[in-house]
């Protein structure tokens, strides 16, 4: 059964220095509120795995806690760069971010494979890319029934993932609406899970087909109140378009996001 | 009659005009998703548009920021997961039309959204490949829409995130299960085709008031023409209209928030 614990005892009890770490949500539910406590906590040297790295990854980096990255698009959406993890992969600041680079359709094809207890996934993809040439994960093998070669890549199998969702019953099943992504999937690929919901209720009120993840498949729960912004959750508020855009200034600048990180992370707790 | 307009408006009502309301287009963000949604706006009202979030058959009202706005979720069909997204509905081959931008292009329609540079020593680094790398090759054709400029229209590019026709023209022959590939290129100047053949791309249009020298100047490569050039007819009123509201629409929204 899933753990109640504030967001801070969360990551204190799952997230060490080292770890593989996953933390999902496809532009909607970005666990930021989780993103951020880990920066208070200075973990270092993890290993993060994000199909789109997002603002919340850039801020991570930016603050040190990360050595490699696994990712399928690494850009500020509809913005253009994020500057953080340029910085770190063209200057090695705050420290040398090694890349491991997929597409998106062999990242969610490996999640899905963990999911399933695989040890790789295989899709018809990769063909004619460069992608093969810089990254020794991907390899093709031949399917034993017709000949065609297709790409073989290793299953995630993430030490913990984190995601964030509207809301948590409180026996700790969790409903996740709207954009989906790949939660579900990275839940269960990893050894351990942090879920942090909007609220607690009740009654989940979802519907017979909807995503719900059982209690006793998560590790642990925090409530983190807009925990996704400036993303946004579906239902509850908006993504932060304006931010979106102004991040293009703050994450250029190292200085400037030195700063934006001292007010806005560090000295603002955890909820 | 037609009032005055941009290149770039010229470049996303081609774009537009290229789709149908028979297609289902797996569409990328930025100018695909403009163009997109002006076809759908205006002589295309029933074309499925799919976007790699998961949402299937969406009707945004306002364009999106991301590949994933709420816009997307609230307008759609259904929104199904990333990977079903990816295995069953691009994979299992229901996508006819893969619609993506890019930050380069070369001679054979092969596209770099990587880096600049040495791969491990970059001279710009880009997001990289997202979606289009399999777009490219399960949908059963592919549109490629971007602004003309020689940084852009590199005879070869330094990375292969996407493949058009390879560096030789030949990577898609004798490949089973794959799509044909680009079959158009619409830019600000013109509209490019590869050629049937050697699947090098040719200038087969050129925009009203566009002449050959600049779309030479403008491409790093020397860019062949056709035999018989065509001139892409000038923006109607009303796409310009639409067009015009759906950006003024967009903005405000996103300002807004």
């Amino acid at each position: 059964m899933a753990e109640f614990l504030s967001l801070q005892d969360a990551v204190k009890k799952h997230i060490h220095d080292g770890d593989t770490v996953a933390m999902e949500g496809f532009t909607h539910l970005i666990p930021f509120a989780a993103g951020h406590e880990i920066i208070r906590q200075q973990r270092r040297e993890l290993t993060l795995i994000r199909m789109t790295p997002d603002l919340v990854y850039d801020q991570m980096i930016g603050a040190g806690c990360a050595s490699k990255l696994i990712f399928s698009w690494g850009g500020n959406p509809g913005v253009g760069s994020l500057h953080r993890l340029r910085d770190a992969v063209q200057q090695s600041w705050p420290c040398a971010l090694e890349l491991v680079e997929h597409s998106h359709a062999a990242m969610a094809n490996a999640y899905e494979a963990g999911a399933a207890g695989l040890p790789l996934a295989v899709l018809r993809g990769y063909i004619g890319s460069d992608l093969p040439k810089v990254n020794d994960q991907i390899k093709f093998i031949e399917c034993p029934f017709t000949g065609e070669r297709l790409a073989a890549i290793p299953s995630i199998r993430p030490d913990v993932t984190v995601i964030h969702a509207q809301r948590a019953d409180r026996k700790g099943n969790v409903l996740v609406e709207g954009i989906v992504g790949v939660q579900k999937e990275a839940v269960l690929a990893a050894k351990r899970s942090i879920v942090t919901v909007e609220e607690v209720v009740d009654d989940l009120g979802a519907s017979v087909n909807a995503c719900v993840i059982p209690s006793w498949a998560i590790s642990a729960i925090a409530v983190a109140e807009k925990g996704a912004a400036p993303s946004y959750a579906l239902g509850y508020y908006d993504r932060d378009n304006a931010f979106y855009k102004d991040w293009d200034a703050i994450g250029r600048d190292r200085e400037l996001f030195q700063a934006w990180l001292k007010d806005n992370v560090f000295e603002n707790g955890a909820a | 009659m037609t009032s005055e307009f941009t290149s770039s408006e010229m470049m996303s009502v081609t774009a537009a005009r290229a789709l149908n309301n028979d297609m289902t287009c797996f569409v990328g963000i930025g100018l695909p998703s403009e163009a997109a949604n002006l076809a759908r706006l205006t002589h295309a009202p029933d074309i499925t548009l799919i976007y790699e979030s998961g949402t299937l058959q969406t009707k945004p009202d306002v364009l999106p920021l991301s590949i994933g706005d709420g816009e997307l979720c609230s307008s759609a069909l259904t929104t199904v997961s990333v990977p079903e997204m990816f295995r069953y509905w691009l994979q299992g081959g229901h996508v006819s039309v893969g619609f993506l931008g890019t930050a380069q292009i070369d001679r054979y329609a092969n596209l770099n959204t990587t880096l600049i540079g040495d791969y491990r020593d970059p001279k710009v680094r880009l997001p990289g490949g997202g979606g289009a790398p399999e777009i490219a090759t399960n949908a059963k054709e592919v549109f490629i829409t971007v602004k003309h400029s020689k940084r852009t229209f590199v005879k070869d590019i330094d990375f292969i995130t996407t493949v058009g026709f390879g560096r030789d023209g030949k990577a898609r022959d004798n490949v089973p299960n794959i799509g044909r590939g680009p079959t158009v290129v619409i830019t600000d100047l013109c509209i490019l085709r590869p050629d049937p053949q050697d699947k090098e791309l040719v200038v087969t249009s050129l925009h009203p008031g566009v002449t050959r020298e600049q779309v030479i100047e403008a491409t790093g490569w020397e860019i062949r023409f056709a035999d018989s050039l065509e001139s892409t007819p000038p923006p109607s009123e009303q796409e310009l209209t639409v067009l015009r509201d759906l950006k003024a629409r967009t903005a405000a929204h996103h300002a807004g928030q």
